[in-house]
């Protein structure tokens, strides 16, 4: 029973840093209508620049998101400024190709300057928890990448309803004729949603990079929890992509734990597939 | 003194298909000009290469003095060219207030914006008893009146709107038309496009007469007949 109870905490632990993850893919779906085949290799990038700036400047992982933060606004930014945004007009596959290609070129870059090692964030709040009960405890990283992700999702929702450049990018996912004609630079804010986008993507790759090890080639596992999460949410609603987080990390790790760990992965495409079938709009659109 | 806005022979393509063809018209400051013209005229067209939205592939467009041929969109509206878009184009899932804050975006708008608020309300006193509401739940009529609101918003010289009656009650039409009057005296310059021959030439000083892309007869309102304007009108 213990151990059942210990696997929900974590798995709804883990579920809102999964919200987190799912929440600035969810954005570019809804904003942008691009499907980001790069967001889970730019959140290992992300990760891989908390690892160098740690080496760098010996800073803990929290302290790099003070460079990590940015440095990932600037390349989404730069992304969709300098190349998405050229080839919006022309359909939705040169865009998809695009990201599919900064996919490849992440993971290759990666492989070149640090090898295919398994690489880790170390910090020494990982091995620390706080004890419920005797057998239950709440593992501290855990509780921090759930806030994290429950954080970023809250002020982006705070920024997207209070600022003028917030109700810009929903006016322009709402009706991008009407947006220009009230003076909105239609391309500069797709440049600013993506480097949102890619702001989300910096703080939960460096949450991750603490709690698992990551690989080069890690990218596609966060890209198909991204996914599932803006599935099951519905895409562009920020409710359901915390809802979705939560019921994705849970199934996994619950799931994982009657089933055996080896199993954790699968248990997560299977919601994913019903979800699929059964409510492709997701649980939160109309 | 030159004209406040000022189009000479534009013109506009879809792909190979020409909608406007050397199209001209001008607009005197605090006027009402009228572009008429029956569904497929070109008359959407012509607003949208005058907003920037659309390309022009020949011809000018200046506004204010300034040649704003091919600039984009938001810096034409930085200018004071505002624009009520063809059935409104409210922000849908945005509530009532929203979208009138959305109208004042542009640096020129920001910093009035509370006053214009006020102004807007004063105006349309319906919209700020739905100020909380999703724009896209209301009727037909006060969506048009957000988007008059929210082009009014953004402190413009000139406002076009493009049929704004387009498929309301004749009692809302009949309203809506007096607050444009009012802006006019206000001091606001206004370019109407419309399909209804008879209520234009009752509200415009200046009408243009649009047909199959070309703009086919032009005049003083109180010279036209609605005779000679009609048989403009379907070409005939
Ligand atoms: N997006 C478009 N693509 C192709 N043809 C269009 C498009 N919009 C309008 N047209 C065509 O251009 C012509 C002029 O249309 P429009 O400017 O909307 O006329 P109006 O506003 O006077 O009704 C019409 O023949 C119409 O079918
Ligand atoms: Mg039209």
């Amino acid at each position: 029973m213990d151990a059942i109870i210990q696997s929900i905490i974590q798995g709804l632990l883990l579920g809102g840093l999964y919200a987190g993850v799912g929440i600035g893919m969810s954005m570019i779906f809804g904003i942008v209508q691009i499907t980001n085949l790069a967001h889970g290799d730019f959140l290992v990038l992300a990760s891989f620049v908390s690892l160098f700036v740690m080496g760098a400047l010996g800073l803990n992982p929290f302290l790099s998101l003070i460079i990590v933060i940015p440095v990932m606004f600037f390349i989404g930014y730069a992304v969709q400024t300098t190349m998405l945004n050229k080839v919006l007009t022309r359909g939705a596959e040169p865009p998809l190709l695009i990201t599919f290609g900064f996919s490849i070129i992440i993971q290759n870059l990666l492989l070149y300057y640090f090898t295919a090692n398994a690489q880790k964030l170390s910090t020494p709040l990982l091995l620390k928890s706080i004890a419920v009960t005797d057998n239950i405890r709440i593992p501290i990283m855990y509780l921090i990448s759930c806030l994290a992700g429950v954080v970023i999702i809250l002020l982006l929702s705070v920024y997207m309803r209070v600022t003028y450049q917030g109700k810009a990018i929903r006016a322009t996912s709402d009706d991008n004729d009407a947006a220009q004609l009230m003076g909105v630079n239609i391309k500069r804010t797709y440049g600013i949603a993506m480097g949102i986008s890619m702001m989300t993507a910096g703080v939960t790759g460096v949450m991750i990079g603490t709690l698992f090890n990551f690989y080069p080639s890690s990218g596609s596992t966060y890209l198909i929890i991204a996914f599932a999460v803006v599935v099951i949410g519905g895409i562009g609603s920020i409710n359901g992509t915390l809802v979705a987080g939560f019921i994705f990390g849970l199934a996994q790790v619950v799931g994982g734990q009657i089933l055996g760990a080896t199993y954790q992965q699968l248990i997560g495409y299977i919601v994913l597939l019903i979800m699929l079938i059964f409510r492709p709009q997701g649980l939160f659109s109309k | 003194m030159s004209a406040l806005l000022k189009v000479e022979n534009i013109d506009a393509f879809y792909g190979d298909f020409q909608a406007v063809q050397q199209a001209s018209f001008e607009v005197d400051e605090k006027k009402i000009v009228s572009v008429i013209g029956t569904n497929g005229a070109g008359k959407t067209t012509l607003m949208k290469v005058i907003g920037g939205t659309l390309a022009a592939r020949g011809g000018k467009v200046w506004f204010a003095d300034r040649d704003i041929t091919g600039w984009p969109t938001y810096k034409i509206v930085e200018l004071g060219l505002s624009q009520v878009p063809e059935g409104g184009k409210v922000f849908a899932r945005m509530s009532v207030m929203e979208n009138l804050i959305m109208g004042s975006y542009t640096p020129r708008a920001r910093s009035g914006a509370k006053a214009s608020l006020e102004r807007v309300y004063e105006l349309f006193p319906m919209l700020k008893e739905k100020a909380g509401q999703a724009a896209g739940s209301l009727s037909g009529g006060q969506r048009q009146m957000v988007a008059i609101g929210r082009a009014l918003m953004s402190n413009p010289r000139l406002i076009c709107f493009d049929e704004i009656s387009l498929g309301l009650a004749p009692t809302v039409i009949k309203d809506i038309y007096a607050r444009i009057r009012q802006l006019n005296a206000e001091g606001i310059t206004i370019v109407l496009v419309e399909q209804d021959v008879k209520r234009s030439l009752k509200t415009c000083e200046t009408a243009y007469i649009m047909l199959k892309g070309k703009v086919v007869l032009s005049g003083k309102s109180k010279d036209l007949t609605e005779d000679t304007v009609s048989k403009a009108y379907f070409g005939m």
